[in-house]
C-alpha cells in the first residue's frame, strides 16, 4: 500500500515536469524581440554548441571507427564471408548507431551539462530576472538560438563523424594488415541505401532538440545556489540520455521497420 | 506613481506578504526597510511582476499591471529599470555591451547614438574608463554602479533598487545613495529602494515603508522615523544595546 502511493507520487512528479517542459517549449517558440539580435545569438550558439564540439567528435569518431573495423575483422574467421563484409559492417554500424546515437550520448554529456549550468547560473544570479525586467522574453532570447543552432548543426556533426569514423576504420585495417584499401572501399559502397543517411540525420535532429531543450529546462527551473546548478546539470545529462535512448527506440521502429 | 493594493503572497505554507497596501510617489526616493527575511524583496518582485501576487493589484499611473497580459506587461517593463541585490550583470558581456543591451534590444538607434548614450550613463556613475572590462573584472561597488548605468540607459520612469549599498564600505555606500537620489530628482522618476542601512534611511528616505512580519507595519518619512515610538521600529533603528542606551540618555537629558 505504502509502495503504491510512493509510485503514484513519482508518476505525478514526472507528469508535472513533462507538463512544465511543454509549457516552457511553448514560450520558447515565440517571436524573437528583434531579428538582428536573434541572428547574432544564433551564430553565437552555433559556435558554442556546434563548432566547439568538432574536436571531441573528431577524436571519438576516428577511434571508434577504428575499433569497430578491428572488432569486425577479428570476428570474421569464416572463409565463407568475403573480406569486403568488414567495410560494409563498419559503414552500417557507423551510420545507423554510432555516429547518430553514441555521438549524441557523448554530446548530451558535454552540451547538456554546459547548457544547464550556463542557464542555471544566469537564473540564480538573477540575470534571467534582469532580462525579464527589461521586457525581454528570456526563454526565447536564451533557449531558442540554442535549440535552433544545435538542430541545425548536429546533422553536420553527424556527417563529419561518419566520414571520420570510416577513415578511422580504414586506417586501423590498413595499419594492422587485416584488409586492403580496395576491399574496404568496396565494402563501404556495397548495398548502400540513402535512407540510412536520412535515418541518421533525423535521429541527430531529434536528439539535438532533446538534449538542448531538456538541459535548458533543468537550468531554467533550478533555484538556490551553485550546488543546485550542479544538480541541475547532472539531471540534465541523465534525463536527456534516457530520452535519447527512448527516442532512438521509437525512431528506429518508425523509420527502419 | 505606483499604487499597491492589498497584496498577499504565499510560497507553499509560507505566507510571506499580508495584505500590503502602499503608494510609491513620483519624484521621490521611496524606501522599503525591515529586517532580513520579512518580505522586502518579495514585495518588490511582486510590484515588478517577477512574482505573481495571490491577491491584490499593482497600478502604474492608473494602469492596472496585475491584470495585463504578457504583451502589455512588457510595454510597462520597458519603463522600469531595476538594480538587483546581486547586480545581475550579464557576465558573458563587457561593461559596454551590458549597458548597451537594452538599447540594442528595444531601440533603432545607430551604433554611434547607442555608444554616446552608454558613455553618458557610465559617466553619470563615474565610470568612464571601464567599457572594455568584463563584470568579473570589476569590484562590487563598480558592479553596482554599472548595474545602475544599465538600469537608467533606457531613461526609465520607475527605478527599483534592491539593497544598492549592501556589502559596500560606508563611503561608497553614500556615493551610491547620492547617485540614486540625484537621478530620481533630475529625471523626476519614481524610485523604490530596499535598504537595511540606517545611513541611507536618514540620507535619502523621502518616504519610508517599514515591513514587519510581511505587513505594512509603519509608513512615514525620515523625520518621523526618528521621532516614532513604535517598538518594532525602535528595535530596527536602534538595533544594538549601545544605540538604545544612547537614545535613552538623550531622552533623559531632554526631559
Ligand atoms: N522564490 C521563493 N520561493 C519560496 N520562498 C521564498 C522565495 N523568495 C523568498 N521566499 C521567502 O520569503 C520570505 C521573505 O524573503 P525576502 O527575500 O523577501 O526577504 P527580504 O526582506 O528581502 O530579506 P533580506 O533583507 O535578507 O534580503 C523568506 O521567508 C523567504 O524564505
Ligand atoms: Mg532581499
Amino acid at each position: 500500500m505504502k509502495k503504491n502511493t510512493l509510485n503514484l507520487a513519482v508518476v505525478l512528479i514526472i507528469l508535472r515536469n513533462i507538463g512544465k517542459y511543454m509549457i516552457m517549449l511553448r514560450i520558447v517558440f515565440s517571436r524573437p524581440e528583434k531579428w538582428s539580435v536573434f541572428r547574432v545569438r544564433l551564430f553565437e550558439e552555433i559556435q558554442r554548441i556546434g563548432i566547439n564540439s568538432i574536436p571531441i567528435v573528431g577524436v571519438m569518431s576516428v577511434f571508434m571507427g577504428g575499433v569497430i573495423a578491428l572488432q569486425t575483422a577479428s570476428n570474421m574467421d569464416s572463409p565463407l564471408l568475403p573480406e569486403y563484409t568488414i567495410g560494409f559492417i563498419t559503414r552500417s554500424s557507423t551510420i545507423l548507431e554510432f555516429s547518430p546515437t553514441i555521438m549524441s550520448l557523448i554530446l548530451a554529456g558535454k552540451v547538456g551539462s554546459n547548457v544547464a549550468s550556463e542557464i542555471g547560473t544566469m537564473k540564480t544570479t538573477e540575470q534571467i530576472d534582469a532580462l525579464e525586467i527589461m521586457g525581454v522574453n528570456s526563454l526565447t532570447h536564451l533557449v531558442l538560438p540554442k535549440i535552433l543552432g544545435s538542430v541545425f548543426f548536429f546533422p553536420v556533426l553527424i556527417i563529419f563523424s561518419i566520414g571520420l569514423s570510416l577513415v578511422g576504420g580504414w586506417l586501423s585495417l590498413v595499419m594492422s594488415g587485416l584488409a586492403s584499401t580496395e576491399t574496404y572501399i568496396l565494402g563501404i559502397r556495397s548495398w548502400f541505401e540513402f535512407g540510412d543517411i536520412v535515418y541518421a540525420l533525423t535521429k541527430g535532429v531529434v536528439f539535438a532538440f532533446l538534449i538542448v531543450s531538456i538541459a535548458s529546462f533543468y537550468g531554467y527551473y533550478s533555484k538556490g545556489g551553485a550546488i543546485d546548478v550542479g544538480k541541475s546539470a547532472t539531471k540534465a545529462v541523465v534525463t536527456s540520455s534516457i530520452a535519447i535512448l527512448i527516442a532512438n527506440f521509437f525512431l528506429t521502429q518508425m523509420i527502419l521497420l | 506613481m505606483i499604487t499597491v493594493e492589498g497584496i498577499n503572497k504565499t510560497f507553499g505554507d509560507n505566507h510571506v506578504l499580508h495584505d500590503i497596501t502602499t503608494t510609491f510617489e513620483k519624484g521621490k526616493v521611496n524606501l522599503i526597510i525591515g529586517q532580513s527575511g520579512q518580505g522586502k524583496s518579495v514585495l518588490t518582485k511582486c510590484v515588478v511582476g517577477l512574482h505573481d501576487p495571490d491577491t491584490g493589484s499593482v497600478i502604474y499611473n492608473g494602469r492596472n499591471f496585475t491584470e495585463m497580459d504578457r504583451k502589455e506587461k512588457v510595454s510597462v517593463r520597458k519603463e522600469i529599470g531595476m538594480l538587483f541585490q546581486g547586480s545581475a550583470l550579464f557576465d558573458s558581456m563587457t561593461v559596454e555591451d551590458n549597458v548597451m543591451f537594452p538599447l540594442t534590444m528595444f531601440t533603432n538607434m545607430t551604433k554611434k547614438e547607442k555608444l554616446d548614450r552608454v558613455n553618458f550613463c557610465l559617466d553619470r556613475v563615474n565610470l568612464n574608463e571601464t567599457n572594455a572590462l568584463f563584470p568579473a573584472e570589476c569590484s562590487g561597488g563598480m558592479q553596482k554602479r554599472i548595474a545602475i548605468a544599465r538600469a537608467i540607459s533606457m531613461k526609465p520612469k520607475y527605478l527599483f533598487c534592491d539593497e544598492p549599498n549592501s556589502g559596500l564600505d560606508p563611503k561608497t555606500a553614500i556615493i551610491i545613495d547620492n547617485l540614486i537620489r540625484e537621478i530620481t530628482y533630475e529625471y523626476d522618476i519614481t524610485t523604490v529602494v530596499i535598504t537595511h542601512d540606517m545611513n541611507s534611511v536618514i540620507e535619502i528616505g523621502d518616504t519610508i515603508l517599514f515591513i514587519h512580519n510581511g505587513r505594512n507595519w509603519w509608513e512615514g518619512d525620515r523625520t518621523s522615523i526618528i521621532k516614532t515610538d513604535n517598538p518594532e521600529i525602535l528595535d530596527f533603528v536602534y538595533a544594538s544595546d549601545f544605540m538604545k542606551e544612547i537614545r535613552a540618555s538623550m531622552r533623559a537629558s531632554r526631559s
